[in-house]
């Protein structure tokens, strides 16, 4: 695929180069650029900025948590009587923290960072294109995201302040909680229109790019299992976005128009009856709801699962244990994602046979996952590791998620899922995934690319100090929800529980939890200083540093902007994992190198 | 460097990237829609009396032909470009832009009529889901007819520098112009006959 494979097309006209190579000025190369490296950097910076908000909100809460009722010393003051009067949270504010903690955590957080940050940067590197095939729309992905989140962070200051109903957002309570345009309701819809518009320009883009762009001898089985996960990753969310951008219309249209989409003849609110003309079915969001955010727990995981198989290939020295089984598994799991979406909904009275159908289907997406864990275990055999930074986060990650994903099981059977719903089980289990999961394999993504991007390496000691820290404060936070929950403690509980009596024995936990989310603040800390830090001063590293065998490492370090990775666009020879190859001079065999006879 | 298959297609997937971009694109609108009608077949199904009769059945008749005319000229219009006739493909993606024009005259006209009798989004269940299914559709149309206008005025320029791939953007614009009509295509008997 050289780079004049169209102009033989072209010979008739005058030649127009699209993209000049004199320097373009500052804010279009790196505030309004349309180079995929930029605009991924650009996600992963605003991405970690609203992860730690979102963390923040959380530590917040945890001080409530911890001690309910009990003025928050110092910082109190600052959020002003209309939220914590004398330092006293009130149970509006706690509700706005919670909402937008989900809301931030998923959306402007993992998300933009899974995707967006990692998959625009890592993807045209690993398929060898000079960029992503559609650059302007990248350009408006990001800065759609950019808009959401100012969007999302500006509900807060409105007079009745952000979405307060869960990141759920159900109705009727979303529905005629401070209505109208002034509603933070309101604006977590907008801002929801804004954040779903950026995925589907990116995952569009990113599936074209994917299949299109691919180099030459680069075939569908010999991608990088990284690229596959944001392939299917972009599939979810092209197709599950949509129906909640939908309901988002409908739920604007009963929050502004005055409609009844969500709700239900005769709704009594405050003890009286709702004017409006009801007619509505508030379960109608639910099952819209969930059929993006089902999928969406999709989303959050597999672009980890694909950072984690690249960097347990590189750091066992061999090749994946079963990759035609990952691929395969990668792509039923997507499909299976559609059809498990009610299994959030047990308790609905939606009826057993609706309940069977989808705990059936849910037993049955378990096996692709276990298929993924079990291969990703079983490459650990035999190899000689290497437990550096991002190979730690990554070992993490293995039993993190298994702990997650098992924990989920009970959930997904409707007859356990009677006692355990709407517990700090529930909590418990998908934080399982999603914060040591997913966020641990985000980790080892930045530690294991960052030498790409800035020519450094991130410093060892300070990495394993946050990845120790991290380790056990994760656990002392997530372990004791499952306990609590499997107490029977209910999750969105303003005192965490303090008014019930089945909850008085596992209370003390409250405690434990909150000072270990605040440590792990602190632990945090050494990933933002190593970040700085290593950007400037870090060892100095070769392009290939890891002696990797994929294509983003063929390229030059922070290779150069305008929409050319490569000074000759590399051809792919054979699989992604070649390591330890027999008969070869060293034990990495780049895709890109022919083999030695 | 310049992105590969913007204008030819690839040898193995037989398309151009932006293609490939619409197609997706499409799918993607197909479940927004599907959403709705769902939504729609829903409240219906649930509830007790649905009416009958209310929206104007010949307007929306006509505003069905003006539609399914505009599809026509929009393959008109790239089918001009293939056959390099500049001249008809002008007219033809202005008969487009303005048939468009007249759908949204239309139905500006049966919204009036609506207004006018306070027919508003949250008198019934039925006139909740008849606004937003039609007004997410005009809102469709008038993206349409945005995109169009541009190839007209300011895109057309890239016919004179690189006529292949103006041509797949007339192709890619018409793709989605013809779902926008085929939403209506929907919208009309579910709206107005059942």
């Amino acid at each position: 695929m050289s780079t004049n494979h169209s102009s033989h097309t072209l010979e008739a006209v005058p030649h127009v180069d699209l993209h000049p190579h004199e320097e373009l000025p500052f804010w279009r190369k790196y505030i309004f650029s349309t180079d995929h490296k930029v605009i991924g950097i650009q996600y992963g910076i605003t991405s970690l900025i609203f992860l730690f908000f979102g963390f923040s909100l959380m530590m917040l809460m945890r001080w409530q948590l911890a001690y309910p009722g009990e003025a928050l010393p110092i910082l109190g003051k600052l959020f002003g009587d209309e939220r914590m009067p004398d330092g006293i949270m009130l149970p509006e504010f706690y509700n706005q923290l919670g909402a937008m903690h989900g809301t931030i955590m998923v959306f402007l957080g993992v998300v933009p960072l899974a995707v967006g940050a990692f998959g625009n940067y890592v993807v045209p590197l690993q398929i060898g294109a000079p960029d992503m095939a559609f650059p302007k729309l990248n350009m408006a992905s990001y800065w759609a995201y950019f808009t959401g989140g100012i969007v999302m962070l500006a509900s807060f200051f409105i007079p009745g302040g952000s979405a307060q109903s869960g990141w759920t957002s159900y109705p009727p309570l979303s529905d005629v909680t401070v209505p109208g345009l002034w509603g933070g309701q309101t604006w977590w819809l907008i801002g929801m229109v804004f954040l779903i518009s950026s995925s589907l320009l990116g995952s569009m883009n990113f599936i074209v790019t994917i299949i299109q762009l691919r180099t030459k001898g680069l075939t569908f089985m010999r991608l990088p299992f990284f690229v596959w996960a944001q392939f299917v990753t972009s599939f979810l969310l092209l197709l599950a976005f949509p129906p909640l951008e939908a309901a988002g219309v409908l739920q604007l249209m009963d929050r502004v128009a005055g409609t009844s989409f969500f709700l239900p003849s005769g709704l009594m609110v405050s003890g009286q009856i709702l004017p409006n003309t009801g007619g509505g079915n508030p379960l109608l969001w639910q099952h819209l709801f969930w059929f993006l955010a089902h999928p969406e727990v999709y989303v959050l995981i597999l672009p980890a699962l694909g950072i984690v198989a690249e960097i347990i290939a590189n750091n066992t020295r061999k090749p994946l244990w079963g990759y035609k089984s990952l691929v395969f598994a990668v792509i039923f799991l997507g499909f299976m994602s559609f059809i498990v979406w009610a299994h959030h909904m047990f308790l609905t009275g939606m009826g057993t046979a609706i309940s069977a159908f989808f705990q059936t289907t849910t037993m049955i997406i378990s096996i692709p996952s276990v298929i993924i864990l079990s291969a990703l275990f079983i490459s650990l055999h035999g190899g000689s590791i290497r437990f550096n930074t991002p190979m730690l986060f990554a070992l993490a990650f293995l039993p993190m998620f298994g702990i997650g994903g098992l924990t989920g099981l009970p959930l997904g059977l409707a007859a356990s899922d009677i006692p355990l719903h709407d517990t700090y089980y529930v909590i418990g289990h998908f934080h399982y995934v999603v914060a040591p999961g997913t966020i641990f394999g985000l980790f080892a993504g930045i530690y294991y690319w960052f030498p790409k991007i800035t020519g450094r390496r991130m410093n060892e000691k300070l990495g394993k100090i946050h990845f120790w820290g991290s380790f056990v404060c994760m656990n002392l936070i997530f372990f004791p929800m499952l306990i609590q929950g499997l107490a029977g403690v209910s999750r969105r509980l303003y005192d965490g529980g303090q008014q019930y009596a089945h909850a008085q024995s596992v209370l003390y936990l409250n405690e434990v939890m909150s000072i270990a989310a605040w440590v792990m603040a602190i632990f945090q800390l050494f990933f933002i200083v190593n970040f700085f830090w290593s950007r400037r001063k870090g060892e100095k590293v070769s392009a290939n540093v890891w002696e990797a065998t994929t294509l983003e490492w063929a390229a030059t370090t922070s290779p150069p902007l305008a929409h050319g990775n490569f000074s000759k666009i590399p051809e792919v020879h054979h699989g992604p994992y070649e390591y330890s190859v027999p008969g070869q001079v060293k034990d990495y065999l780049p895709q890109n190198e022919l083999a030695k006879a | 460097m310049e992105i590969p298959y913007t204008i030819t297609a690839r040898p193995d997937t037989g398309l151009f990237n932006a293609k490939l971009g619409v197609w997706l694109f499409l799918t993607s609108e197909v479940m927004l829609f599907g959403a709705l009608f769902t939504t729609y077949i829903l409240l219906r199904v649930g509830a007790p009396t649905w009416p009958h009769g209310e929206l104007d059945v010949p307007l929306a008749t006509l505003n069905t032909a003006v539609l399914i005319t505009s599809s026509i000229t929009m393959v008109m219009a790239w089918a001009s470009l293939v056959l390099k006739e500049w001249k008809k493909h002008k007219l033809y993606l202005a008969a487009t832009i303005l048939l468009g024009v007249a759908f949204l005259v239309i139905k500006a006209f049966e919204y009036g009529h609506h207004f006018a009798e306070g027919e508003l989004p949250n008198k019934s269940t039925f006139l909740a889901i008849y606004f937003t299914l039609t007004g997410l559709h005009g809102l469709h149309v008038i993206g349409g007819m945005i995109v169009n206008s541009y190839l007209f005025f300011m895109g057309g320029k890239m016919w004179k520098t690189q006529p292949e791939r103006f041509t797949n953007r007339i192709e890619v614009a018409g793709l989605y112009w013809h779902f926008v009509d085929l939403v209506w295509i929907f919208l009309f008997p579910v709206l107005y006959l059942l």
